[in-house]
Formats: C-alpha cells, structure tokens, sequence
C-alpha cells in the first residue's frame, strides 16, 4: 500500500490544490456576496417583525406524505418565528411510513395524501392510539403535454385508461389508436415511480385499480425528470403534482380531463377528477397532553395557517369544512 | 577482402537494423503506457474542474452570509442551512470520536496481538466483507440497533418512555460510526503492516514490553497512513444520505442540535430536499449547499493532509 507512504512532496502539492480550491471558491463567493446584501436584510426584517413573547415550549414531531409537507412546513415555519422556543421537526416518510411512525406513537401529527386504510386503522388501534382525521386542502395531478403539442387538448377518462392501462402495455404504440384524429406518432410516457401515493391515486382514479398502470413509461421519483422528459418530445404525455406543472408552463401545457380545466376552482370543488384530498392526522393524546401540539393544530387551522394552502400551490378545502374540522379539534380537547 | 568485409558489415548491420526497429516498439509502447497514465490522472481532476464549474455557475447566487445563519424556508430568498451545517458538524464530531479509537483499537489487535487462528481470519474476511455492504442496510440496522434500541429480540433497552437514542443526532452518528468502521481498520491495518518488523525488533531489543512497542513505535510510524485512512471515511460519511434518511433524520428541522439526543438534519439531506422542489429557486440553493458541503470536505481534507505532515515529521525524528 504505496499511496500510505507517499512522499511529502506529493502532500505538500495536494495541501496547495486543496487549498486553491477554497480560495478559488470564496474568491467567488464574495464577489457574489455584495449583491445579496439586500436580500438578506429583507430576510432577517421579516423574521424580527414579529416580536411576540410567547411562553410555549417543547417538541413537535411530524411525518408522513411528501405532498402534505409544503404545507406544513409553511405553517411550521411560521409557528416557530411566534412560538421561538418550540421545535416543530417535519420528515418526509411518505403516508405509508408515517402512518407507521404515527401509530407506534412516536409522532404527533402524520400527513397524509390519502385517507387512512383499514390495516393502518388496525395498527393504531393495537397500539391504542386515537387520532382526528381533518381534510386541510386537495391537490390536482395535471396531465400534461409538450408546449408544442397541438392535437392532445382534452382527454376523456377512458381515453387515459387507453394510454396508461395495464392491457395497453406493447400494444397501444401510436397516438391514432388512442384516437383516429390524433397522428401516427409514437407514445412517449412519463410518470411517477411505482412506490409515490401519486402514483397509487393516478392508477385508482384512471384505470380502477390502485397499482395497475402499463410498465412501459418512464417513471421517476423525481419530478422535474418528468417534467425534462416530456418538455424534450413533442408527442410525449405525463402526469404529476398540479404544483409542478405551475412552475414549468413555459415549457408544459395542461391537457384538460373530461373537458374540465385543472384549476383552483375545479379542485376544490371536485368537479375536475383528478383531484385528492390532503390529510393531517392528530394524535388525540398528543393534542391532550401537549400545549404547543394544541396550539399548533389551532395555528395550523387558523384563517392565517390555513391560507399556506394556497400559498404553496393546492387548493382549499371549502369554509364550511374548515369549520367543522375546527369544532372536531375542540370537542376532542373536552 | 574488400567483399568480404562488406558482406560481414551487412550481416551485423541487418542484425542491428532488426534490434532498432524493435527499439523504437518498445520505445513508442512506453510513451502510449506514460500516456495511458497520464490520461488516467488527469480524468479525476478534469471531472473535479467541469463540475466546480457546473457548481459555480448557479451555486453562487444564494451563497451569503444569511445562508449560513438562517434556517429552511419554503421562500427561497430568506431560506438557509444552518440547521443543515450544525447538524452535520454535530455528527462528524461523534463519527470521528467513535470510530477513531474503535477502528484502530481493532487493527492494533488484529496487527499486533491477535494469533493467526481461524476466527482471527474470520474476522479479518467479514470486515473485508462489511466494507462492501450498501449503505442502506447499514441504515437499517442503526434503525432497529440505534432508534429503537432493540437487537431484534427481547425489550427493548428503555429509560422511562424513549428507547433507544430515538431519531438523535447519536442514532445518525452511530450510524454512521458502523459504515466507514471497516473501512478505518483495513486502512489501519495496512499502515501498522507497513511499519518495517525491524522498529518493533529494536524495541523489543532494548526490553520494550508490547504496549511499550505498540505505543510509542508502531502507532506513530504507522499514524500518516491511518490518518489518510480516516479522512477518506469520513469523507465518504459526510456525504451519505440513504442511512440517515433511514434511521430518520428530518427535513424541516429549524433548530441547530444542542445535546446529542436531539433531533437533526444533514446537508445531504437538504440539498436532496431542495433539489426536488418544482422551483427551480430552490434548484440554486441547492447548488450553493453542494458548494459549502464541497468546502467543509475540503477543508476537512487540508486539516487532515497538514496533521499527517505534522505526524510524519514528529515520527521521523
């Protein structure tokens, strides 16, 4: 083993690589530093603005769904400029690994992007662990297509259970036969990976089973994969969270399902079909025994929590609702 | 006689001719190996420049002092990696504090103490072994060993309500300790190998016990070599994610740890959080969290090459 006795020259060089590099960066660094000034000082304006003294203390523990945690990260964050000495953690185990976490007691409240199944009511019944369950917004998937792409403007739904059901795996090749109207081109396909709750809730919604889907698309975890993948072919389709596709519409167009246009609207009322409800799930003990569980599931239900809904890109459950969802958290608390 | 010469001069030329042309093969393979080598040496820092380069391209953008005082936020102006940075520094703190004494401890036994029976050399393979085990199953074990406290039967170890060390920044750095241990005792190993059997014959002349050997002969001959050891383990450490996603560390944590039993979160983990955001914001900040998780491997490189300069220096005196 040479490379352990290697003479001090060598060392002596590698000290004066390792140490350029740094200086190389940081010389960078600081030229890129004056411009950013101002942006820190609004950062810190808007932290100190709210100066209010509160007394609340202690460890909040969240999991679950990915898709519910833009939203309570948003509230997390800013529970804790108003309740600084709380510690409000959030992980990202998926509904399925919350729901684990949640009912061996070891969170207090678990995100969900679907509703609880009877094997996960099963477990938190063993373990005795009593939960409310409250519907906090919904989320659209959005179907979509490259920006240039000007025949897929509506699909019906038995026309995606065409492209994306289990039979039309190998045999459902070419546009015309989704549709006569539609070119002889080839089928390009992105979508989740098998393991995402998207992808559970697309298969059910679409095809009539949770899991079945053809094998034959592209499927990533990662969602801006997706969203590379089908803004790189013309004749390509895809299918992910509504937020991302607000991000990318310069390069991606929504298809319509059914006639019906994702919006805020549309989703909040149901009547665009590819929309799912978002859930948090609240340790009863939790919202007993803890003041700050208590004070953040308030927080959260509040005019001014509930607003993050929307703020990070989902739809709003509607008023009525929210209010009973908040009389829930009550009389749970008598 | 005039031919005759010119016939034998031609034999010996023709002879010679043949052993030039080979020559010059030779010759021309030599500079194709230097050439191959070169190439070799040069892919690693060609791929180091194309990336700095990728990094720096939008890594900059966000790198300002509030980056490094603020905690994560869903608005990418005011977002920061302290909790990331503390969490991190909190782990590879304990990883280095555990796996140094472990690690040598056991190449200082397997070296220098240990007979050569069938169990040593059983050990000596399952380390060999573990060295190639992914890291997720680490994970995986440090969640059952580590969170829960528990070896898969019987209690679990408790004091009052919490087993185990729960989702802690000492769960995550145990972790951690078991994944780059085997790697820390082979390279041990291979240094205190490295110590010419002569030092330790000195000593052991001059009425030197073992320990006596061991620690004041073998240990500091063979320190460089652990050293360069320890840094690419804890270098692979820093940058791993699977296991501590594994065992639990979270997300949105907007506290720096404060015991060791807190909860935490990682730079890797950050970064992989702000990559899969839809913003392509949160994109830049993810590529200024890869450019200080590159500087503090750098700097945790140069702290380690100018201690083993200082060790080396020491030992040869």
């Amino acid at each position: 083993m040479n490379i352990f006795n290697s003479s001090s020259t060598l060392l002596k060089e590698l000290i004066v690589i390792n140490v350029l590099t740094l200086f190389a960066l940081t010389v960078v660094a600081c030229g890129s530093d004056s411009e950013e000034e101002n942006v820190s000082e609004v950062g810190s304006a808007s932290s100190s603005s709210s100066n209010s003294i509160s007394n609340l203390s202690g460890d909040i523990a969240i999991d679950g769904s990915s898709t519910v945690y833009p939203i309570t990260e948003a509230v997390a964050e800013e529970f804790q400029i108003a309740h600084k000495n709380t510690r409000v953690t959030v992980g990202i185990s998926g509904t399925g690994g919350g729901f684990k976490k949640f009912c061996a007691g070891e969170t207090d409240i678990s995100g969900a992007s679907r509703p609880i199944r009877d094997k996960e009511v099963k477990m938190c019944a063993d373990a005795e662990i009593e939960y409310i369950e409250i519907r906090v917004g919904l989320d659209g998937l959005a179907v979509v297509k490259n920006r240039n792409n000007n025949y897929l403007n509506d699909l019906t739904m038995e026309q995606l259970s065409k492209v994306w059901g289990p039979a039309s795996e190998d045999l459902v090749m070419k546009w015309n036969q989704v549709d006569l109207s539609f070119p002889a081109e080839d089928i390009d396909l992105y979508g989740p990976g098998t393991d995402s709750g998207t992808f559970d809730f697309f298969t059910e919604e679409v095809n009539g089973e949770a899991g079945a889907s053809r094998g034959d698309y592209t499927p990533s975890e990662d969602d801006n994969v997706l969203v590379t993948g089908v803004a790189g072919n013309e004749h390509s389709l895809g299918y992910f969270g509504f937020a991302y596709y607000s991000e990318n519409t310069d390069k991606l167009a929504v298809v319509t399902v059914n006639g019906v246009t994702p919006s805020d609207k549309t989703v909040g009322d149901g009547s665009y079909l590819l929309s799912r409800p978002l859930f948090i799930y609240v340790s009863k003990k939790s919202i007993t025994e803890k003041e700050q569980v208590r004070e953040f599931v308030n927080y959260y239900l509040s005019d001014e929590g509930i607003a993050m809904v929307a703020e990070v890109g989902y739809s709003n459950v509607s008023a009525d609702e929210l209010k009973a969802s908040r009389k829930a958290v009550d009389e749970a608390l008598q | 006689m005039n031919d005759l010469t010119g016939s034998s001069r031609t034999d010996i030329s023709s002879q010679g001719s043949m052993f030039k042309t080979s020559l010059a093969l030779r010759h021309f393979r030599g500079r194709v190996f230097y050439g191959l080598c070169l190439v070799g040496s040069l892919v690693g820092i060609v791929l180091l420049l194309v990336l700095m380069n990728d990094i720096r391209q939008d890594g900059f953008e966000y790198f300002s002092s509030h980056f490094f005082t603020n905690y994560p936020s869903r608005k990418p102006e005011i977002a920061g990696f302290r909790g990331a940075i503390m969490g991190t520094l909190w782990v590879m703190t304990i990883v280095a504090a555990t796996s140094f004494p472990i690690g040598v401890g056991a190449a200082v036994y397997l070296e220098e103490y240990a007979k050569k029976t069938r169990l040593t050399s059983l050990i000596q393979m399952n380390i060999s072994n573990l060295a190639g085990v992914p890291s997720i199953v680490f994970g995986i074990l440090g969640l059952q060993l580590f969170v829960r406290g528990t070896i898969g039967y019987g209690p679990a170890i408790c004091i009052g309500e919490s087993c185990g060390f729960g989702r802690s920044v000492m769960s995550g750095a145990l972790t951690l300790t078991l994944l780059i241990l085997p790697v820390v005792i082979v390279a041990s190993q291979e240094a205190i190998k490295s110590v010419p059997p002569s030092i330790r014959e000195a000593s052991y002349g001059v009425g030197a016990t073992r320990w006596q050997t061991v620690s004041s002969h073998v240990l500091p001959q063979a320190m460089p070599g652990i050293m360069t050891g320890m840094i690419l383990a804890l270098s692979r450490a820093i940058g791993e994610t699977a296991p501590i996603i594994m065992i639990g560390a979270l997300t949105f944590v907007a506290f720096s740890p404060e015991t060791p039993l807190d909860p935490f979160t990682a730079m890797p983990i950050q970064v992989l959080n702000w990559v899969s955001r839809p913003q392509a914001e949160f994109h830049d900040l993810a590529a200024t969290g890869i450019v200080v998780l590159l500087i503090t491997l750098l700097t945790m490189n140069t702290l380690a090459v100018v201690l083993r300069i200082k060790l080396g220096r020491e030992s040869a005196r």
